[in-house]
């Protein structure tokens, strides 16, 4: 329906407005709402019948009333503009320049909304990514085209740990075409200054396009702001060949603003409130990562979400650790102990891990010594655990022994600075110098010939066998 | 009649108005796009539609056009190795005529419509035939042999039999009786109604899976069904792909339910590069996928496992084993409750429309080992597992509870053994198999006489450590009599030699029903040496130091060939150790 305008509103409630008189507005059509102050914000139809369209608006309900606001029927869904010069720009969070700069004029428009990946045209991600830090390429891996969330918790470090993600990734051998779009969705501006500093500092901001919403912003936006970003990590992975990195924090925010509509449209609310259909919408953000068949770029997502009070079953971290591949888990008594980044590596996870590591990719005995850490890492913790009430003295020998693995792999593997990258040859080598205090029938999770070939030798005539 | 009409649409769900004639579950096309949707609701002349593709763009006073045709699927030739989306549109045609995003509003038949099947009669004119009797064969796959069949309800004298190269929407013969049904290549059969069977037999024997703490602990009947439920990142997905490649049915049916996209590709990969350990062919040659990722319209992810559940059927009364794996049901019960949202039903618990149970149950008893509709009285089986996905892990929400319910086996997954990597993350004390009465005769005929005590003996010493497992917690490790360290000892070893199974190893990812008996029985046997000779002094400690130990874990990377000489080798030395043990003892 083309560019036609209604001179009122039925009702405002809460971010929708109802406008009647409306024949045939199609179901997701753009609208501009046009105040009596001359003011222009977006909104987008949600409902639609003969007669009556429900549109929400993107942006405040301030000063809406519903005799002077007028509104128009763009004729089109939401569709972005993109260009190469979208990179080294920020925008807000509906798309606009938000650095004085130009707004971007190009003739290829994209759908906000993208249609799936035909899963026929998807390629296996399997490319290993470097991101020099031990508790994810050594138990963890990131490959291309992955989705792996941080779960985090409010006071946790994630921010230090994306950025440094961001900044230290690279896929070993390769000089590609390597770029980062940013969404900020509903943080503080603090926390946005944060990252923009880390990208000026690593020289990486002209390679990233940062779509920006902040806390003060209207938390309508927050439902644009992801797909804004995905459209354009798209476009510079598909069309431009490029390797884009995505990183949207807060995820909970945007899950925060999809309960607030769903609740102004009075629908019936799954667990917490939020809507039935809050699975389906956060896929239709995580599953925009992958690779295609035949093209060259790649879409690799970074989202990171605040468990609200560290509930890993709340259905926002549930749901999405069911979409996602893996997660990255972080831990409020591994931060108390200053072990930074303070990742708990049993309840982390990446499932695409396999296709990316071993023989070529990384090393052949990636796979089983990762396995034996977890395993020994996890022992090592129930003998903690045991420790804490029968004390240590009264510990088996053998769980002593995984006791040591177990602080070890905390304080020597988990724990690196913030600017240390280690590359994949030194995390494996510190995996294996935690397990030098084992004895090989303890290496149940490895092949003989992989504990001949690497194990070390202790210094205090452990019974492993020598390299 | 006046054209219908959109009057209103709200996500996946369509009002039309002046539908006439419609009847529920009528496929309609929507608009100038012409989406593909289903009838769910009717009022007067008005229809709730679900929308298979996504309505974005969609206008009010677009046309709705009626098929008049529930929701059916073309079964023929060529359904193996295809992979389809919820609705039977093959992904692989969309790909190549729609490019790498799926578009909208294509419609396009799902078997290759131009392909000339070689064609062999098995029955000649002038026979009388009845109801699913088998007139000609077509050599699908190298694997398998597609039999045509004569439709239910169809009997008479079999007329104008043809003989050579055919399509699938060819005329191959007619039954003539008071008049003359046509008999084509594919025949065509309606997605919500189950194929039926003659009589269904009790489930004696088991599905064989190559995994050892599913065959041995938790085996699941041929024509069984199973639940696995578990939280995120606990290895359901990885176990349901496992049965896909191992499992010893002759078809399998692996249904992407609503999951993700990266691996749906992985399957997608794997499945043609897989080879079938028994025929040495091309997995893929005995399989159908059906692909609907998290993020492609949600009706059509409802419509998904009884598109898979169809095609199994199907081959079930050919007389073939079926196992089909459907992942995850849970996603299927979401795309329910979200439809059930959009129609402003009452809600029951959690949000699940009141008729969940009902929907779960219908499914799972589609399945079954039966005497399939023939003359002969051919036999056929339809197993069914079902991944379920419980918010959180609890096992207590609405979808869980539904498929325990009408399911027989339940793997239960362990976020726990998952964090610590033990997998398959299969907890050995809340699983359970209601099968294992039924088939154990089949075990001591096939596998062994002591099969059954052997798993016994076994599932009790776990049993029993997780009770010792609370003492150490309380007394400390030190402060247990030796018999029951040795009890621990064993208890290890049957975790981590036996039940931990790496799916991405090459030996260990299968192991044959005879081989898990075999290291079964080594590993109690060790287990009941160490009891022994802890009653004459020695030690666990002494007993866990002994070399025949350190062998037993080589067995899961022995490959089957070589698994004989091990087991000698441990034999024997285990003998010259414990005597050695006890004598040192008793003195």
């Amino acid at each position: 329906m083309p560019n036609v305008s209604f001179k009122t509103l039925d009702k405002v409630a809460g971010p929708l407005i109802f406008v009647k008189g409306v024949d045939n507005a199609a179901y997701g059509e753009m609208v501009e709402i046009k105040l009596e102050n001359g003011e222009r914000r977006q909104g987008q139809v949600l409902d639609t019948s003969q007669g009556l369209a429900v549109v929400q608006v993107f942006g405040q309900t301030l000063g809406l009333n519903t005799t002077g606001t007028s509104t128009t029927f763009l004729g089109e869904t939401a569709t972005l503009s993109v260009s190469d010069e979208m990179l080294g720009r920020v925008f807000d969070g509906l798309g606009n320049p938000k650095d004085n700069g130009p707004k971007i004029v190009s003739k290829e428009k994209f759908d906000l909304v993208g249609s799936s990946i035909n899963p026929y045209s998807r390629e296996e991600p399997s490319e290993f990514i470097q991101t020099g830090m031990s508790n994810i390429d050594g138990m963890n891996t990131l490959v291309r085209g992955q989705k792996l969330p941080i779960f985090s918790a409010s006071g946790l470090p994630h921010n230090q740990l994306a950025s440094q993600i961001a900044r230290q990734a690279q896929v070993l051998g390769t000089e590609e075409n390597f770029s980062v779009v940013f969404a900020a969705i509903g943080i503080t501006s603090e926390e946005a200054n944060f990252f923009i500093k880390q990208f000026e500092e690593s020289g990486s901001l002209e390679r990233t396009a940062l779509f920006l919403n902040l806390s003060s912003d209207p938390s309508m936006e927050r439902i644009l702001t992801p797909r804004l970003a995905l459209t354009t990590a798209e476009f510079l992975a598909y069309e431009r060949e490029q390797h884009v990195l995505v990183i949207l924090t807060d995820m909970t925010n945007y899950c925060e603003a999809l309960r607030e509509i769903s609740a102004a449209r009075e629908e019936v609310p799954g667990r917490r409130g939020y809507p039935g259909y809050l699975y389906t919408d956060l896929a239709s953000i995580y599953e925009r990562a992958g690779k295609i068949k035949g093209r060259k770029g790649s879409v690799t997502q970074l989202p990171i979400l605040t468990m609200p009070a560290d509930d890993i079953t709340h259905p926002i971290p549930d749901l999405t650790g069911y979409i996602t591949e893996g997660q990255i888990v972080m831990n409020r008594e591994l931060h108390r102990a200053n072990i930074q980044p303070p990742v708990d590596v049993l309840t982390s996870l990446s499932r695409l891990m396999n296709q990316g590591i071993g023989e070529g990719r990384t090393r052949e005995d990636h796979r089983q010594l990762a396995d034996q850490l977890y395993a020994a890492y996890a022992q090592g913790k129930d003998a903690r655990a045991l420790a804490a009430i029968v004390g240590e003295g009264a510990l088996s020998d053998l769980d002593r022994k995984f006791l040591i693995v177990a602080n070890d792999f905390e304080k020597k593997f988990v724990h690196q600075g913030p600017n240390e990258n280690r590359s994949i040859e030194q995390t494996l080598s510190l995996g294996w110098d935690l397990l030098a205090g084992l004895s090989e029938t303890e290496l149940t999770r490895i092949k003989p010939e992989f504990i001949a070939k690497y194990a070390k030798k202790t210094s205090t005539g452990g019974t492993n066998k020598s390299e | 009649m006046a054209d219908a009409i959109i009057s209103r649409i709200t996500g996946p769900v369509v009002v039309a108005k002046d539908i006439e004639g419609a009847h529920m579950f009528d496929v309609v096309r929507i608009g100038e796009m012409g989406l593909m949707g289903e009838i769910i609701r009717l009022e007067g002349n008005t229809a709730q539609i679900q929308v298979y593709e996504d309505t974005t763009g969609l206008k009010p006073g677009e046309k709705v056009i009626n098929t008049n045709r529930p929701l059916s699927l073309q079964l023929g030739p060529g359904l193996l190795t295809s992979i389809y989306d919820g609705i039977q549109r093959p992904l692989d045609v969309l790909a190549a005529e729609s490019g790498d995003f799926i578009s909208r509003g294509k419609i396009i038949p799902a078997l290759d419509q131009k392909k000339k099947w070689e064609f062999i009669p098995v029955k000649k004119n002038g026979d009388q035939v009845s109801p699913g009797e088998i007139i000609a064969e077509v050599q699908e796959t190298p694997l398998i042999k597609h039999k045509i069949m004569v439709p239910y309800n169809v009997s008479g004298e079999l007329v104008d039999i043809s003989e050579g190269q055919f399509t699938v929407n060819d005329k191959i013969a007619a039954v003539k009786n008071s008049k003359t049904t046509d008999i084509g290549l594919s025949s065509w059969w309606t997605v919500r109604t189950p194929r039926p069977v003659l009589r269904k037999l009790p489930p004696d024997q088991p599905l064989l899976t190559g995994q050892r703490v599913l065959d041995t602990f938790f085996p699941v009947a041929k024509g069984g069904s199973a639940a696995i439920p578990g939280p995120f990142g606990s290895g359901k997905t990885v176990t349901q792909q496992q049965l896909a490649k191992w499992a010893d049915s002759e078809i399998i049916v692996y249904i992407g339910c609503g999951e993700r996209g990266n691996e749906m590709c992985e399957v997608l990969t794997q499945f043609p590069e897989l080879i079938d350990p028994k025929s040495k062919r091309p997995l893929m040659e005995r399989t159908i996928l059906v692909a609907n990722t998290s993020n492609m319209p949600v009706a059509a992810r409802e419509a998904s496992i009884y598109t898979g559940i169809t095609m199994g059927e199907y081959y079930r009364d050919m007389g073939y084993g079926v196992a089909l794996m459907a992942d995850s049901t849970s996603r299927w019960a979401e795309a329910l409750r979200e439809i059930s949202g959009r129609l402003e039903e009452m809600p029951g618990e959690e949000g699940y429309p009141a008729y969940l149970g009902r929907r779960l149950a219908e499914f799972y008893e589609r399945g079954g080992r039966s005497i399939v509709i023939s003359p002969e009285e051919r036999e056929g089986s339809l197993s069914l597992v079902g991944a379920v996905s419980p918010p959180g892990g609890d096992f207590s929400e609405p979808v869980s509870q539904n498929t325990l319910r009408v399911t027989r086996v339940f793997w239960g997954l362990d976020a726990n053994l998952a964090n610590r990597r033990h997998f398959p993350a299969i907890n050995w004390l809340t699983s359970y198999s209601l099968y294992m009465d039924d088939m154990a005769d089949w075990y001591k005929s096939n596998v062994s006489k002591d099969w059954i005590d052997l798993r016994k003996e076994a599932l009790e010493i776990l049993q029993k450590e997780s009770e010792l497992q609370e003492i150490v917690q309380l007394v400390g490790y030190d402060a247990l009599p030796e018999p029951e360290k040795g009890i621990l000892d064993t208890a290890r070893s049957i975790r981590e030699d036996y039940l931990q199974q790496s799916a991405f190893d090459e030996v260990d990812t299968y192991t044959s029903i005879q081989k898990q008996h075999k290291m079964l029985s080594t590993i109690l046997e060790f287990g009941r040496k160490e009891a022994d000779v802890i009653k004459k002094g020695s030690t666990s400690a002494k007993v866990g130091a002994l070399e025949s130990r350190g062998m037993i874990p080589k067995m899961k990377w022995t490959k089957e060939e070589e698994l004989e000489k091990l087991l000698n080798d441990i034999n024997s030395k285990m003998k010259q150790e414990f005597d050695s043990l006890s004598k040192e003892s008793s003195n």
